[in-house]
């Protein structure tokens, strides 16, 4: 394995349900964080929807994935752009996404908030920014 | 440069699998290296050798095994959505107790990790999806 830590991106673009794409990204994202690598996560487009708050499939028989999203900054990722425009466009703000935080332990495992509201142009510069994005 | 390549979907349905694969051949003819291939999503209905397209069509799974075959690549299909999606090596079939196996023997099923391993080994990781 290398040592060589690289910035991997994971593009989260669909909504959590109408396809396995998001929850199957989710367990990409877990597994990775045992590489010990520079992970953020972004969500636009309709992946804005898989972090908004009081998800229920009761009605729908499937499995609610959305309280692991909770436990991402336990595995140390703690970078969740979410893309402004694409609340925006469907009528969400950031009162509609689950409360997602991270406790450092660099300052005394004060919580801070994971999730870093960006325009589609400064995303576009995250991307720039990263050795690997993968796609969602 | 050396490439990682992923394909999240299944054969036929879409065009990724095609486009990988014309990618793939196209690179590894140039003189570049494939670190891996890896099959995740519905990709990983690209490893079943019992497809049986028509005869005048394409036969994708057969197309990535001669591929392989030729270049040694390493084609990876993803277990958990393997599994998912009903496809069965001899281990897996051991495993979960299954009365048959369909991979093709020119790939293999192994975990995430080998994806997360691809993209940090290669200089590019080029995703083929929706």
């Amino acid at each position: 394995m290398s040592e060589e830590i690289k910035k991997f991106l994971y593009l989260n673009r669909r909504a959590p349900y109408g396809s396995i794409y998001a929850w199957e990204a989710l367990e990409v994202v877990l597994i990775g964080a045992a590489f010990d690598q520079d992970v953020s996560l972004a969500f636009l487009d309709d992946g804005v929807y898989q972090i908004v708050k009081g998800q229920d499939t009761a009605g729908i028989d499937m499995k609610n994935f959305s309280p692991t999203y909770s436990a991402l900054g336990d595995y140390e990722v703690t970078k969740l752009y979410v893309e402004k425009e694409s609340l925006e466009e469907r009528g969400l703000t950031v009162d509609d996404l689950m409360d997602l935080k991270w406790e450092d332990e660099d300052e005394d495992w004060a919580e801070k908030d994971s999730i870093i509201l960006v325009s589609r142009e400064e995303l576009a510069k995250v991307i720039e920014g990263q050795d690997v994005v993968f796609s969602f | 440069m050396k490439f990682a390549i992923q394909v999240n979907e299944g054969p036929y349905q879409h065009q990724a699998s095609d486009s990988a694969y014309h990618f793939t051949k196209a690179a590894l003819e140039k003189g570049h290296e494939i670190f891996r291939v890896f099959f995740y999503h519905d990709g990983v209905g690209n490893s079943t050798r019992l497809t049986t397209p028509p005869q005048d069509d394409r036969n994708i799974v057969e197309r990535w095994a001669a591929l392989a075959e030729q270049y040694d690549l390493d084609m990876v299909v993803c277990v958990a959505a393997a599994q998912r999606r009903g496809i069965v090596d001899d281990g897996e079939a051991e495993r979960n107790g299954k009365d048959a196996t369909n991979i093709h023997p020119k790939f293999r099923i192994s975990g995430l990790g080998q994806l997360i391993e691809a993209a940090i080994q290669s200089e590019r990781l080029v995703v083929f999806g929706d």
